[in-house]
């Protein structure tokens, strides 16, 4: 029986000829875009760079906080998704008590309080996330890999409907407090102020975030931790305590990014977070999987190839585009673009 | 006779076999039941349950995917979609109106049979170059592909009815059915071809009744086979497996296949009910309840996954679609009517409860995770592997 079922299956096609087959179609695709743009002058061009790169630092913040929790734990978290959505919501209901009312407020008066907005939001979010580990994946850790992934599928759909809940199905207005000017970088050659507004806030946060896993002792800790666990017990590092930080730390940016998110875009609905935490997982992998300067590379790229998509293609293609990717990308190169090979524990 | 004895000897504490003899009496006596209970007006529960059936026929086949072989698809909602989509474009006047410019209807009982091979040769190319990647890799590019299928689906345009989708789909049709005093008629056959209609639901039922018992017999002799041997042993340990002999690429290919073959058999079915597809019935969220289906009712267990799909549709599907009217009800009968007027802050009782079954989804799944983490009735075997003593326990009991 086995043997008739076996010769019914078709022959793995060999690697070789699959690369081939990848190579041709990235090229291919590579070649029509780069003809478009040609077309389409250069203006257009780097207003959809500012596009990109605004949108890219927005997925890059989120797949931040992805890559370092499946560094460390090997769980796709999608509540994270929902946590940046959640950080969107948190912070437009603490707007009045900042006293960052749309038409009141302005210029530099804004910066003090969004400093206030932008710290107890990022605050929250990551206290949250603490939270969710602690509840839904900490008791699952020796549990057979699946458990805590369906209970991050349920945390997310927990999150949501907290949302839903709270502010129903609707698209909620987010205050616009950027400027709306733009911004000279060449003679002739304008970038939108909001967007560099955006770039600077996820710059600094991911300066920040390097700084701390590099050169901070907590920091160590969690590399040695995502290397290896048992190892690291060993030594004395206290592994539920860096677990804790590493959501604590995944959720901050990820808060951040609501902010950012809801003063780029000016509106936020309660599902909005879990298509945008699958992109941003999707550039996670794409810069290799636990690599810190991979998500964010890997996001800055999805948010160009998003934009370039939108703008030069049509903008129902680029979901399809951007999942494509992501399984070209584990095909051909499992590792990502950063990522190196890891044995899989 | 004494065989039959003896059979049900042998079987009496098997919770499997009671599980299966309850779930098939119950299947015989609903629609008898719910008839009875509401005055011949049942139809519409028991054209619910014939949706059910769709989730419990997917929830089968994912349980050969991820319960057997232990391979983690998170966008089995694609090989649904497939299959409905090609019974759509097959089997109504669709192809008519694209450049193809010949109406095609083809019948539903090969239909069936197309769209599981259609759905299996999707789940083979997908599956071909990914499936050595290791577990989790494969769990992403399956989400991916699930998200991907639906797009173009709305994408293609003039081919795949776009948006809107494809509707007036051809009605599964049979040379004669049987009649009787439930349709008014007397005992016999119909006089003529027999159409299944959304007035006749119980048709629809009774059809897939049959069409879930074929397949649980089918994947219950796989998992039996040598190649459900090499499944599990896949699962358990996949270098272990290729060390003794088992071609793991292949095995796990031909899970991979047979549980997509089964998604698009059950699409096709979908399609023909429902008359209608549409890119929008087939999104992650689909991929997540049929697998939550199967983990809440017990990887690796056909029964179990079958519980599972009941329990968890009358949830989704009959309980939390009620519960707004419900409650609405409940509060007026206490006199706490004011609840139901929805004002600035207070969206309505009805409304707010509604609202709450995404919450209500969510604790369902996180609550059964962290308190019956092997499910409602999970396999004996693993129970047994899991609770057997040890070596150092046995010696123990020897002295």
């Amino acid at each position: 029986m086995v043997q008739r079922f076996r010769a019914s299956v078709v022959a793995a096609p060999s690697a070789s000829l699959i690369n081939l087959v990848g190579a041709v179609v990235v090229l291919f695709v590579a070649v029509l875009a780069a003809q478009r743009i040609y077309q389409g002058g250069s203006t257009y061009f780097v207003e959809t760079m500012g596009f990109g790169l605004a949108e890219g630092s927005i997925f890059a913040l989120v797949a931040l906080g992805y890559t370092m929790v499946y560094g460390i734990i090997e769980l796709i978290n999608f509540a994270h998704g929902d946590v940046f959505t959640l950080g969107a919501f948190f912070s437009l209901a603490l707007m009045p008590t900042f006293g960052l009312v749309e038409g009141r407020i302005s210029g530099l008066a804004l910066v003090l309080p969004m400093l206030g907005l932008f710290g107890v939001t990022m605050l929250f979010c990551a206290v949250v996330n603490v939270i969710i580990e602690r509840v839904a994946y900490r008791p699952l850790r020796h549990a057979p890999r699946l458990a805590p992934l369906i209970t991050a599928i349920g945390m997310s759909a927990l999150l949501e409907g907290i949302m839903f809940v709270w502010k129903g199905p609707f698209n909620l207005h987010y205050p616009d407090f950027l400027p709306e000017t733009q911004v000279t970088v060449l003679p002739g050659v304008t970038i939108a102020a909001k967007a560099l507004v955006v770039i600077g806030v996820a710059v600094v946060l991911m300066v920040g975030l390097t700084l701390f896993v590099g050169r901070s002792k907590l920091g160590k800790a969690m590399r040695a931790t995502a290397q290896d666990r048992d190892a690291a017990q060993l030594m004395g590092i206290d592994i539920n305590r860096t677990i804790s930080a590493t959501f604590f730390i995944g959720a901050l940016l990820a808060g951040a990014g609501g902010i950012i998110y809801g003063l780029y875009y000016n509106s936020v609905a309660a599902f909005d977070g879990f298509q945008y935490g699958l992109v941003a997982f999707t550039a996670a992998v794409f810069g290799g999987i636990g690599n810190i300067p991979g998500a964010a590379l890997g996001g800055l790229l999805i948010g160009i190839i998003a934009a370039i998509s939108d703008g030069y293609f049509t903008v129902a293609w680029t979901q399809v585009l951007i999942f494509s990717i992501l399984i070209f990308v584990l095909v051909f190169r499992p590792t990502g673009l950063l990522g190196m090979r890891v044995p899989e524990k | 006779m004494t065989a039959t004895r003896d059979y049900v000897r042998a079987h009496i504490r098997d919770p499997n076999a009671i599980a299966y003899t309850v779930m098939f009496l119950a299947a015989v006596l609903f629609p008898i039941t719910v008839q009875f209970a509401t005055n011949g007006n049942g139809d519409y529960l028991v054209g619910l349950a014939a949706d059910g059936g769709v989730y419990m026929l997917m929830a089968i086949g994912l349980n050969v995917v991820v319960g057997f072989a232990g391979l983690l698809d998170l966008g089995y909602a694609a090989f649904f979609a497939i299959g409905s989509y090609t019974y759509a474009i097959l089997a109504s006047a669709h192809l008519g109106a694209t450049p193809f410019g010949h109406d095609v209807h083809i019948p539903f009982w090969l239909l069936l049979f197309i769209a599981m091979f259609v759905a299996a040769g999707a789940g083979v190319l997908l599956g071909a170059p990914t499936l050595r990647l290791r577990g989790d890799y494969l769990a992403i590019v399956t989400l991916g592909f699930g998200e991907i299928v639906p797009q173009v689906f709305s994408n293609g345009g003039v081919w795949t009815g776009g948006v809107p989708g494809i509707s007036a789909l051809d009605a599964p049709k049979l040379p004669f059915w049987i009649q009787g005093p439930w349709v008014n008629e007397p005992l016999g056959f119909t006089p003529e071809q027999f159409r299944f209609t959304s007035a006749n639901l119980t048709a629809y039922y009774v059809l897939m009744v049959i069409l879930i018992i074929g397949v649980v017999i089918l994947v219950n002799n796989l998992q039996h086979s040598r190649l459900g041997r090499a499944w599990m042993a896949v699962r358990e340990d996949e270098s272990a497996a290729a060390a003794c002999g088992v071609n793991t690429v292949s095995v796990k290919l031909l899970a991979f296949s047979i549980g997509a073959a089964t998604s698009g058999f059950a699409g096709a079915f979908y399609g023909a009910k429902l008359s209608y597809v549409s890119s929008e019935n087939f999104g992650f969220i689909v991929s997540v309840t049929v697998l939550a289906m199967v983990v809440l009712g017990g990887m690796g267990n056909i029964p179990g996954a079958m519980i599972g799909a009941i329990v968890l549709y009358f949830i989704l599907f009959q309980f939390l679609p009620n519960a707004p009217a419900q409650f609405e009800g409940l509060a007026t009968s206490l006199g706490l009517d004011s609840l139901n007027h929805s004002t600035a802050v207070w969206p309505g009782l009805g409304e707010e409860v509604s609202r709450m079954k995404y919450v209500i989804f969510g604790l369902v799944l996180v609550g059964i995770m962290l308190l019956r983490p092997q499910g409602l009735l999970p396999s004996q075997v693993r129970k047994q592997e899991l609770t057997h003593p040890g070596h150092h326990e046995l010696a123990q009991r020897a002295k």
